[in-house]
């Protein structure tokens, strides 16, 4: 038998379902792994103790009709966890307990998923390369000193490597996309509404959305099912038919029309990716699916109106850190300077400088010149999107610009790094389903990734397509252990 | 546009940070690049366009007025940094 950590999410389930293997078993295979990985710096808590106890107690009395029945899981240190620190990257919330649990992390408690630990992330999942954490950089398990991306970097990590045998992370300009990609796993972010955002640390309210990151697109189905519901705990949860999104799935794409948005071939992007892209095209045709050129005209203004609305919403959610009644607190001389130095002091430089730009564009004078024109030019990108959908089902680009950098490369440039994310913030900023599947290497070896977006609910079609795509890859993730000596 | 000094420190003040002269000279470089990048959006014309507020545009809904005890005093003041009794604490505010 193979190693248990080497099996696929819905593999596990199975073997334990038929008793092959034990939930203890299985949970202790990913934390000794865990413990030998410590160089990733993909943890900020481990629960492993209470998590070794859960397994033991689920292995007493198994309930194998669970959808994951006593298997371990960490997640983003995003999610709220009762009596489980919580801390979103952040020096400001270093020593925060939730006294609740988030919706999407019930869900796959009342499933039977046991947490194993909670995984490092960009601050307040501001970041593209996981940099922005209090708590360190995280190595990608592809090569040493390489990002594994952001702001879900601590995620990518941990699943690439086989800490943890799926995990989730949270999407709100392509943190789950990105990271997917960089690491050569898969990561699909939901229709905005689909998984509640009750209980996850809130960044950008009208554009974070919590999804799943796994090695194949089954176990992304399976979790897909398990985290999405309706709650009426977050205010734009969206009632709608959630389906058997693992049962349903289906690798025939025959008859079915794929856009192909030509402001998305942009200029400086290496010859790699454009060569990704074909071949992206090529599988589509060759298993019956029809390609259309489309365009999405405004796509060079995501980033800009991203770059506005995002921070904006940051500044007022993050207001709520004043040390006051939970949370970090320096000394002041008196209510203000205690604030002003307690912010100071919490927050990183990033965060810092989202939230000025998020004040400075919702000031008095300003607000219309920046956040209602921003407003305004969302509305014409979200109308993009609904005309292309009149003539196609999903659309097909590449995840990110580039391959996964070095760490450091790109730390001293806010703009630079912020490009990394033109591929998948339209997508937030119309609220699409979207998904990253790993589909090659670059001369670097570094993984690459193709996205599929899909239609306002419609996520069994992306991971149809995606299936379909899968299949006719067959990408193998060529990692080294090189970080356990 | 360029956003000076005095900006930068106004919109510091305004934000509730406190930032030194150093590290407001660094930011209102970034917050210039920045900006300078966000200026594009006024190539567009939107006079006749409505601002997107929400994607789920749907209207909220009401629930039963009930109560439901789910977060409890004792465990909600365990995370606070400074407390009396049942009281959060803060430097004195009234002379």
């Amino acid at each position: 038998m193979s190693n248990i950590i080497d099996l696929k999410l819905v593999e596990l389930v199975d073997k334990i379902k038929k008793k092959e293997l034990s939930s203890t078993e299985v949970t202790i295979a990913f934390i000794e792994r865990s413990k030998k990985s410590k160089k990733l710096n993909a943890y900020i808590s481990e629960n492993y103790e209470n998590a070794i106890k859960k397994a033991k107690i689920f292995d007493q009395k198994p309930d194998f009709k669970k959808k994951l029945p006593g298997i371990p899981i960490a997640v983003k240190d995003l999610f709220c966890t009762k009596n489980i620190r919580t801390t979103a990257g952040s020096k400001i919330l270093e020593n925060f307990v939730p006294t609740y649990e988030s919706t999407v992390t019930q869900n796959i408690l009342d499933e039977g998923g046991i947490i194993i630990g909670k995984l490092n992330c960009d601050e307040f999942a501001m970041g593209s390369s996981n940099e922005t954490s209090y708590f360190g950089n995280v190595q990608n398990p592809v090569s040493e000193n390489l990002v594994p991306g952001g702001s879900s970097g601590g995620s990518s990590s941990a699943l690439a490597a086989k800490l943890t045998p799926a995990t989730i992370g949270t999407d709100t300009g392509g943190s789950i996309r990105q990271p997917a990609s960089f690491t050569g796993t898969v990561g699909l972010k939901p229709t905005y509404g689909s998984c509640s955002r009750y209980g996850i640390v809130a960044f950008a309210s009208s554009l974070d959305q919590a999804g799943p990151m796994t090695h194949d697109v089954k176990d992304c189905s399976l979790m897909l099912e398990i985290i999405s519901n309706y709650d009426t705990k977050d205010s734009t949860s969206v009632e709608f038919k959630r389906e058997n999104y693992l049962n349903n799935l289906n690798d025939n794409i025959k008859g079915k029309k794929i856009g192909i948005p030509k402001e998305y071939r942009v200029d400086g992007m290496p010859k790699e990716i454009d060569e990704l892209w074909e071949k992206g095209i090529k599988i589509i045709r060759e298993n019956g699916g029809q390609i259309v050129e489309i365009s999405l005209p405004n796509t060079n203004y995501a980033l800009p109106t991203y770059y506005i609305v995002a921070p904006a919403e940051a500044s007022s959610n993050l207001s709520r850190y004043d040390g006051v009644k939970y949370g970090f607190r320096s000394k002041g001389e008196n209510l203000i300077d205690m604030y002003e130095k307690t912010r100071s002091e919490g927050f990183g430089d990033e965060v810092k400088r989202r939230i000025m730009i998020g004040t400075y564009v919702l000031s008095s004078g300003y607000y219309d010149a920046y956040y209602l024109k921003a407003q305004k030019v969302r509305r014409l990108i979200k109308n993009d999107f609904d005309e292309a959908y009149k003539k196609v089902d999903a659309i097909l680009t590449p995840s990110t610009p580039s391959s996964a950098f070095k760490i450091g490369e790109k730390l001293n440039d806010p703009v630079s790094m912020y490009l990394n994310d033109i591929f998948t913030v339209p997508i937030n900023l119309a609220g699409l389903p979207a998904i990253s599947i790993p589909a090659g290497h670059d001369k670097k070896g570094y993984p690459l990734g193709l996205q599929v977006i899909g239609k306002a609910f419609d996520e069994q079609s992306i991971l149809n397509i995606a299936f379909a795509l899968e299949k006719n890859i067959s990408f193998k993730n060529n990692i080294t252990d090189w970080w356990i000596k | 546009m360029t956003i000076d000094l005095k900006t930068v420190k106004h919109i510091s003040k305004l934000s509730r940070i406190s930032i030194d002269d150093n590290k407001a000279k660094k930011l209102g470089k970034d917050l210039n690049s920045i900006f300078s990048f966000i200026e594009k959006l006024n190539e567009l014309d939107t006079k006749n366009t409505e601002p997107l507020t929400s994607i789920a545009e749907t209207t909220l809904k009401l629930r039963k007025d009930e109560i439901k005890s789910e977060n409890i005093r004792e465990d909600i003041l365990k995370n606070s940094p400074d407390k009396n009794k049942d009281f959060f604490v803060v430097p004195k505010v009234i002379e």
